[in-house]
């Protein structure tokens, strides 16, 4: 069996955590671990993002000297691509605060109800 | 069964989906367009050894202006959800007494980890981490605090101060840019210079941007858990 690269590795364990995120979200009952589900949703894209900037034998987007020993001093051959990390760093904090948001309302919701269960609140439902 | 059946059927279209996209990824082997670029000239143009840095807090900028505005907006509005009426305020909840490893362990490291946020945020432009980084360890300082004395108040006013000054120095050094600089947001001022590249004092207002936002980022995450907290109070 050939060895995955580490970019493939990363793509692998990204879309399996999405699709457990997704599983979550869809099978849980509990308000808490429904979020949890979301969180790891959200890990696994973010994981997908920065595995898909991977390029292979390089190091991190950090001028050191590492660079000098990979690339021969010449950046341009020696790091991965910035970008995907810089977007996931904003993605992962907009995910901070819709989990945030998401915690706030679980707590007012079981104040309401004293339950997180969310088949107790059916008020809307007909 | 019916739902089970409809869960199963929407994971493994999922699944599909990931499954072709995995197999016809090609691994880049070469940097190309932008992030070519920004290879080549990020060390030249911006002077911040992490160039994860010199995108996020010089090529774009706005995006993360836009990310502390969003921090702002989810603090706002859990601030205003979770408002406690005049009577909950100054109720006293007794809190069961925490175990003694977490009150000693958590003398021990909340200051270490202040420390370490601290560090993470001025080393911002050299090493990996910054502003939000160091801010989220700070917050993390904080829970720990939090855990081992659940009566701890945190002074409410010191946070607001420290968010608010840290945002609008943070939105001034912008405007400074277009002064002295190329536009808004420009962290390559004319005569503050870049300084010596790889050192703590280099990259422009790189450095001072990026503590601004972990000491912003620090408080607002605390002030959030401190919301969390009081909420308790109401029965």
């Amino acid at each position: 069996m050939e060895i995955l690269e580490l970019g493939k590795i990363g793509l692998l364990i990204g879309f399996l955590l999405v699709i457990v995120g997704f599983w979550g979200v869809l099978q849980q009952k509990n308000i808490i671990k429904i979020i949890v589900s979301f969180t790891i949703l959200n890990t696994g894209i973010n994981l997908v993002m920065v595995a898909l900037g991977y390029v292979k034998g390089r190091t991190a987007p950090i001028i050191d000297s590492s660079v000098e020993q990979i690339g021969n001093n010449n950046v341009i051959n020696a790091i991965v691509d910035p970008v995907p990390q810089a977007l996931v760093l904003t993605a992962i904090v907009i995910g901070f605060g819709v989990t945030a948001l998401l915690l706030a309302y679980a707590m007012k919701l079981f104040k309401a109800k004293k339950s997180l269960e969310i088949n107790d609140f059916n008020d809307l439902k007909w | 069964m019916l739902r089970n059946f409809l869960i199963a059927l929407v994971l493994a279209s999922f699944g599909f989906i990931f499954y072709n996209l995995y197999n016809s990824y090609e691994p880049h082997t070469e940097l190309t367009g932008i992030a070519a670029h920004y290879a080549e000239n990020g060390a030249s143009e911006v002077g911040a050894a992490n160039l994860v840095t010199a995108v996020v807090v010089s090529y774009r900028s706005f995006d993360t202006l836009g990310e502390i505005t969003i921090l702002f907006l989810t603090a706002a509005i859990i601030s205003f959800f979770l408002k406690l009426s005049k009577e909950d305020e100054e109720k006293v909840i007794i809190h069961r007494g925490t175990s003694e490893l977490l009150k000693t362990a958590s003398q021990l490291l909340v200051p270490i980890m202040f420390l370490f946020g601290i560090y993470v945020f001025l080393n911002g432009h050299l090493t990996p981490g910054g502003g939000f980084q160091g801010g989220a360890i700070i917050a993390s300082a904080i829970v720990l605090a939090i855990m081992a004395n659940p009566n701890m108040t945190i002074n409410h006013s010191v946070i607001i101060w420290v968010e608010s000054l840290s945002g609008v120095s943070v939105v001034l050094i912008g405007v400074l840019g277009i002064l002295l600089g190329g536009g808004f947001l420009d962290t390559t001022l004319d005569g503050y210079g870049l300084g010596e590249f790889g050192t703590i004092f280099s990259a422009g207002t790189i450095p001072v941007i990026y503590s601004l936002v972990g000491l912003k980022v620090g408080a607002e995450l605390s002030n959030i858990l401190n919301m969390y907290q009081k909420s308790q109070k109401e029965a």
